[in-house]
């Protein structure tokens, strides 16, 4: 495939409200997983979560949103980190049809939903927000904060979901279809998504540690982050030098659990292989792998076993950044992403933080300090419920 | 110990939407997972809330689940001995 | 190189009985409904007492349809399996938050959680075909099935897939209905209206699953080529006329060239007047409509995907969905569906 150029970034996460306080938390081994504040909830003293620390008021009052706006959190989160990739690539959006908008979230705007099932029905104070169950809207809020007329669409398959955006994006841009598109994904907590992982038992009572042999869990997080993938084309007409580059991709299902993955981890294995294939690169061509590493015994096993099937003796550096961030769900793949292009322009590898013994089944030891590193090419992998996995490469610029 | 082995088929059969089955279907011993009656692994979380919920048995660690859920045998003979609802 | 895009296989299971192979012989009247009901196809001849125990309807309805789907086009070996979807599996997520609010977040169990994400549907294909493909799901409002054919298109066009499984799906729940009752988005229980000649606002809720077997490969079972897709959340900068003509002329195409348009009117005020200055493009086309019969659910446009593939099948348009008289040969069908004059899709299909 022709490599598709990366013209900008956003993020916020529970490390930093932009790239650079992520990138400085990242090098600085700051995590940004503490009790859950904002949410009242049973669970609160039970659990940890890569919370983001600004309330809902604080956050409307960075996007200047009226008080009649309908944003959930989740769209403001989205909001925000998709303005910051815009102005990174200084792009404009008035009038540019060919400027497109491929957003993923899972949690939609659930998080109003839960707080108002029942007053919708009987107080019309809030109803406003009873459309964001129809989880497009969400999007739709962003997509018109910014003015984006192109093509627009969501994406929702689970923790894998902004690993899919990126993929449609960069297909969008390979047809011809877009000349620039804005992907990633947005997910804020949300009592759903923490009661619903708590009866799965696959929450940690303590930080996450991916990769550990006594690892407990996952921390559940909040964030979003956004890439601005552009053709070569539109880049030289507009005189810009591209940040990185998305050299391959590959999407594939495990097809073997609902919510497990198999034993030796089949899709990520195939994701990863075709990813590479894509990409026209070899195994031995990778030089840093942010994993997956939820820090489920499950995902790490098998996430781990695939590992191996692809690099044999040989795994290239890897470190999960969860134990930063927290799992993001839907906003995942889009945060590591810019964590890997942010370890491409910086050459240098993150921590895989919580780290302490090796796991008995293998032998693979993560990054557990910040490493500088000669690095060309970084594959980051995402895998979901439903057995959705997929596999981005990113690549250094003039590589 | 007999009442509540047809009080826990009744409840399988209801928790897990064994639609079509009956509590005669299941013998005691039979296996409920694997080749058995074959459940699952999102059963067995399932199960263990209705444990929590129906007779106040906390199952923390989710691979206990294995032994305690082998049978309606086991399972009622663990009700019998950690139960305080 | 590019290549062509074709429908090798259909399945439908909607209010009306598009399960049986028959194609609107007999139609299932819901005038004044308040929901239209699925019309149930034979589960237990499609899905396992195992498997179905923990499906909602979505999950069923379509495994029934991408059985069919997958049967008829005699297909095995997916490159993908690409589903669009409105609301989701919105019984599951309102199972469990019903259970988290009322039970104060004690006792909660698993299942609802795990079905109520949005990939269910295609992750339970891909579970029990062990298809270990591509497998997307996107969640955009009306504009979700579209959404899902583009992706699909530009795979089978670019050559990157041979063979692929698409749907569109949705599902309802009690209490999501009624909160668009509230909304004024859904007809109040009991409105009395003619859906063809309406005075009321808002639409009425449906339910279903359509799924289609696409490749490259032109076959004897194929029903049709899918020409092009487009959509846009709003049309800011352009009205529907503009929207529409620039999509025509980007396939060489005018106008008079459609033998049919076939129109999502919901029947609802408001905004089914944005469906009569589309319309006003062709005076020379078929005028049809389908959600009176099949009523709205936000991914209709894969139910009219269907309806456009029985039409070039048969080279017969049933009276029920014809505003005037329906011509005898078919051979482009332009499909325009928007909601509440938001996500406006374009689909075109060439009859082969």
């Amino acid at each position: 495939m022709a490599k598709i150029a990366i013209s900008g970034m956003g993020i916020v996460s529970s490390i930093g409200m932009n790239v650079e306080e992520n990138f400085n938390s990242l090098v600085q081994k700051r995590h940004g997983i503490s009790r859950l504040e904002h949410i009242e909830s049973k669970l609160n003293n039970s659990i940890f979560v890569g919370e983001i620390k600004l309330s809902n008021k604080e956050l409307e009052a960075q996007l200047g949103l009226d008080q009649a706006h309908n944003f959930s959190r989740t769209a403001m989160l989205g909001a925000i980190a998709a303005q910051q990739a815009l102005k990174s690539a200084e792009l404009t959006t008035e009038g540019d049809q060919l400027l497109g908008f491929v957003n993923s979230t899972s949690v939609g705007g659930m998080d109003m939903t839960e707080r108002f099932f029942y007053e919708f029905l009987i107080s019309d104070e809030y109803q406003r927000f009873i459309e964001l169950q129809n989880t497009g809207v969400n999007s739709k809020n962003i997509s018109d904060f910014l003015g984006i007329c192109g093509i627009s669409t969501t994406i929702s398959t689970a923790c894998s979901s902004a690993a899919n955006a990126i993929i449609l994006g960069a297909r969008l841009i390979d047809s011809g279809r877009l000349e620039r598109v804005l992907v990633g994904g947005t997910d804020a907590l949300c009592k759903f998504t923490i009661n619903g992982f708590n009866t799965l038992m696959i929450l940690s009572d303590d930080l996450n540690a991916p990769f550990d042999n006594n690892r407990k869990g996952l921390n559940l997080g909040e964030g979003a982050a956004y890439l601005v993938l552009e053709s070569e084309k539109s880049l030289q007409n507009r005189g810009k030098q591209a940040i990185a580059y998305l050299s391959g991709y590959a999407n594939t299902n495990d097809a073997f659990h609902q919510t497990a993955s198999s034993e030796a981890g089949d899709g990520a294995y195939l994701a990863m292989q075709k990813a590479l294939k894509k990409a026209e690169l070899t195994p031995t061509q990778i030089d840093y792998v942010n994993v997956h590493g939820t820090a489920t015994p499950n995902n790490d096993l098998s996430e781990g076993r695939a590992l191996i099937r692809i690099f044999g003796d040989c795994v290239p550096d890897f470190s999960s950044t969860k134990a930063f961030t927290g799992h993001t769900l839907a906003a995942a793949a889009s945060i590591e992403a810019v964590f890997s292009i942010l370890a491409l322009q910086n050459q240098v590898i993150f921590p895989n933080l919580n780290f302490r013994e090796k796991m008995i089944e293998f032998d693979l030891v993560p990054v557990t300090a910040t490493q500088d590193a000669k690095l060309y090419h970084v594959l980051s992998n995402s895998f979901g419920f439903g057995g959705n996995c997929s596999s981005l490469i990113f690549s250094k610029h003039g590589e | 110990m007999e009442e509540l082995k047809i009080e826990l088929k009744n409840k399988l059969i209801t928790a897990l939407n064994l639609e079509g089955m009956t509590a005669d279907d299941i013998n005691d011993s039979d296996p409920l997972f694997g080749d058995g009656l074959g459940l699952d692994s999102i059963d067995a979380l399932e199960l263990i809330v209705m444990m929590d919920r129906d007779y106040g048995i906390k199952i923390i660690d989710p691979k206990d689940g294995k032994t305690i859920f082998l049978s309606i045998e086991t399972m009622a003979a663990y009700i019998e001995e950690h139960r305080n609802k | 190189m590019k290549g062509k895009c074709y429908i090798n296989g259909i399945g439908c299971v909607s209010p009306q009985k598009t399960h049986d192979g028959s194609f609107l012989e007999e139609v299932i009247d819901f005038r004044n409904a308040s929901v239209y009901e699925v019309s149930k196809p034979d589960y237990q001849k499609y899905i396992s007492p195992v498997s179905v125990r923990r499906m909602s309807s979505a999950v069923k309805n379509s495994i029934v349809a991408s059985s069919m789907a997958l049967d008829e086009a005699g297909v095995d070996d997916l490159d993908a399996i690409i589903t669009g979807t409105g609301f989701g599996c919105i019984q599951d997520s309102e199972k469990f938050l019903k259970g988290l609010i009322d039970h104060d977040e004690d006792f909660l169990t698993p299942t609802p959680f795990i079905q109520s994400t949005h990939n269910t549907v295609a992750g339970q294909i891909a579970l029990l075909r062990k298809c270990r493909a591509y497998n997307f799901t996107y969640v955009n409002g009306a504009n979700s099935f579209p959404s899902a054919l583009l992706d699909a298109l530009l795979q089978i066009t670019s050559m990157e897939a041979n063979t692929i499984l698409i749907g569109g799906v949705d599902e309802m729940a009690p209490h999501t209905r009624a909160l668009f009752q509230t909304l004024g988005q859904f007809k109040k229980n009991d409105t009395e209206f003619d859906y063809l000649d309406n005075k009321t606002e808002g639409c009425t809720s449906s339910e279903g699953s359509a799924f289609f077997v696409l490749s490259n490969e032109h076959m004897e079972e194929t029903y049709a080529e899918v020409v092009d897709v487009f959509f846009l959340n709003n049309l800011v900068s352009q009205d529907v006329k503009t929207f529409t003509i620039e999509f025509l002329t980007r396939n060489n195409l005018s106008p008079n060239e459609v033998d049919c348009v076939l129109l999502g009117k919901n029947g609802d005020l408001t905004f089914d007047v944005v469906y009569d200055d589309f319309s006003s493009l062709f005076p020379s086309s078929n005028q049809l409509v389908f959600k009176h019969l099949f009523g709205e659910m936000l991914t209709a446009p894969a139910i009219a995907l269907w309806l456009s593939c029985k039409i070039f099948k048969t080279q017969s348009i049933p009276k029920s969905l014809a505003l005037d008289v329906p011509r005898s040969s078919v051979n482009y069908i332009l499909i325009y569906n928007q909601y509440r004059n938001s996500d406006h899709s374009l689909m075109l299909l060439k009859n082969v």
